[in-house]
């Protein structure tokens, strides 16, 4: 195929920028064991991804994405700090018809760096930028910590605030949290008829126990339905300050100073605040054009959930593709996947695919 | 020749040849009911083939047959975009069954899905791993899960008897077809107030891949005539 061969030539162009720049280039395997890929993302994994059957190590899936074997690798022996790249193809299901293919090459670059967090994404982001300059693509960026944070300082109860941190990668049912934890959607009838029930100090009907969830479990969570129902709901200024902060989309120095402006009722996201505003410095210096580049509030909200600090993409004009390219900051999975350890972790990924379509970088 | 696929056996057949024939369609099977072989009366240019209910998607999908009586529920679970394989003819009004999440009865702070995600996020830090839903529903059950925003569960597979993966302490819930709950409650169970994943009953669909050719085209044209149907668009 002319399309794969194109890539390829545009892959090797990455990869050698990409060494140029103080990478390793690492390998993975396309077999990867489904278990950590499914504990990771849960099922919604098994509808992106292509699902084997191994006769020896059980279900395996064709890589969906190099980050977690090329975390895991590092995880396991990997020295301080380091730079990873890696191309190869790697594999997503289309449930429907669409321009998205179903096997696709990544380029890919990951830096594992301790000391200077903010320095490290500005590296990824403006080598990026460097690289697709040719293509005139849009860059927008983005900070889930400034999300998580905002969340974290709301001033209502901590299982409330958990629920609404589980739930930042899907905005839906974000938002039907939101609403009733503002108290802006009715409490749904059997709710409200367990929590009279409880309120009298009785228990509910019982019924023979069954299941592995013990009858401590459940109690636990009825324990904590009271707790929600006697607890007043999150203001109506802070919701519309939350909702105010999601909906943020502009130029990086004005998205900044709108968060200024946000943080003085909002404490909790200045210590976010200030790495996004030095972000914004180490990006300058490294040239990119800061007054222009876009800011959105809830970029990278609807993407797999591991990142969790700042994350960006670039598109081309053409609507319907993909991004060109994406990427962002995943602290926490280099946690999970740790094993005790952890290392903060920045990278993203290129399509060269893609890219060849757009004319090349050649 | 139109080929009509319809199930071969049980309950759904006869109340299928009972449906084209009070629409003056008889279809009946030939020489013994041993034999896989149908026969028609009433219209022209049509054919019956008895296959499994559970094939028929399959065979609609590849275009094998024109039309099919099988469960809606089989053409959403086993057809990606179904819309895009199949014509939907026909709601035939028998083989009614819901598809629901049910979870232990003994659990009186899950009726909601809102619930069942929060009790799988606890239930998920207790025991290390995501609460099991056992079905063999696999792709409407995510689809609906996804939709609704639940997480942290996962999806086991069950072919039979799913009711009693609860009890045998290999599922903490299901996700199954019922028509009137008995199997359910027997087991202890109770379905999600908001748990109705779909309400299936028998189709006859029509298969846009198949070969629409002139004699094809004729025949279904005097095939909806005689049934009563609106004509539907194959492409």
């Amino acid at each position: 195929m002319a399309e794969k061969a194109a890539a390829r030539v545009e892959a090797a162009r990455l990869v050698a920028a990409f060494r140029a720049a103080g990478a390793v280039e690492v390998e993975a395997d396309i077999l990867q064991p489904a278990e950590v890929l499914l504990d990771l993302y849960g099922e919604d994994i098994r509808a992106r991804a292509y699902v084997t059957a191994d006769p020896l190590r059980g279900e395996m899936m064709l890589r969906p994405d190099f980050t977690v074997p090329v975390v895991q690798m590092h995880m396991a022996d990997g020295a301080e700090p380091a730079r990873y790249c890696y191309a190869g193809e790697v594999f997503r299901k289309q449930e429907r018809p669409s321009a998205r293919r179903a096997e696709y090459v990544q380029v890919g670059y990951e830096v594992f760096e301790r000391d200077n967090p903010v320095a490290a994404d500005a590296e990824v982001f403006a080598l990026f930028a460097r690289l697709l300059a040719p293509l005139g693509l849009r860059a927008a960026t983005g900070d889930i910590a400034i999300l998580t944070a905002a969340v974290r300082g709301l001033r209502t109860l901590e299982s409330r605030k958990a629920a609404l941190l589980r739930h930042i990668w899907r905005p839906r049912r974000f938002t039907q949290l939101l609403d009733r934890f503002g108290g802006r959607a009715p409490v749904p009838p059997s709710r409200a008829a367990l929590i009279k029930v409880l309120a009298q100090g009785a228990r509910p009907a019982p019924a023979p126990h069954l299941g592995l969830r013990s009858a401590a479990e459940i109690s636990a969570r009825l324990a904590a339905l009271a707790e929600d129902a006697a607890a007043a709901p999150i203001s109506a200024e802070e919701v519309a300050r939350l909702e105010d902060l999601l909906n943020l989309e502009a130029p990086g120095p004005a998205a900044l100073a709108h968060l200024r402006d946000l943080a003085r009722d909002m404490p909790a996201i200045v210590p976010a605040v200030d790495r996004m505003e030095a972000r914004l410095d180490a990006l300058a210096r490294a040239g990119i054009d800061v007054g222009t580049l876009a800011f959105e509030a809830s970029h990278g909200r609807t993407t797999l959930e591991y990142y969790d600090g700042f994350v960006f993409s670039f598109h081309s004009a053409e609507a319907g593709l993909p991004p060109v390219a994406s990427g962002g900051r995943y602290d926490a999975l280099t946690e999970v996947l740790g094993q005790g350890r952890s290392i903060p972790a920045v990278g993203g990924i290129i399509r060269p695919g893609l890219v060849a379509d757009l004319g090349g970088l050649g | 020749m139109l080929k009509l696929g319809v199930p071969s056996k049980g309950r759904l057949m006869e109340q299928c040849f009972d449906w084209f024939g009070t629409r003056g369609v008889k279809l009946s099977r030939a020489g013994s009911d041993r034999e896989y072989a149908g026969a028609v009366e009433g219209v022209d240019g049509l054919e019956l083939v008895l296959l499994s209910a559970g094939e028929i998607p399959r065979e609609l999908a590849a275009g094998r047959i024109h039309l099919g009586v099988t469960g809606s529920d089989l053409v959403r679970e086993k057809l990606a975009d179904w819309p895009s394989q199949v014509a939907e003819l026909a709601p035939m009004g028998f083989g009614h069954a819901d598809l629901i999440i049910a979870v232990p009865a003994c659990w009186p702070d899950v009726d909601t899905l809102d619930d069942l995600d929060a009790a799988a996020a606890a239930f998920r830090r207790a025991h290390g791993f995501r609460l099991r839903i056992a079905t063999k529903y696999h792709r409407l059950v995510r689809e609906f899960l996804t939709q609704h925003g639940v997480a942290d569960y996962q999806l086991v597979d069950s072919q039979g008897a799913t009711e009693g993966t609860v009890k045998n302490l290999t599922a903490e819930a299901v996700a199954d077809i019922t028509s009137s709950g008995e199997t359910l409650r027997a087991n202890h169970l109770k379905i999600l107030s908001d748990g109705l994943v779909h309400q299936s009953q028998a189709t006859l669909y029509a298969a846009r891949g198949a070969d629409w050719g002139q004699d094809a085209r004729v025949a279904l044209a005097g095939l909806t005539e005689r049934l009563g149907l609106t004509p539907c668009a194959l492409s």
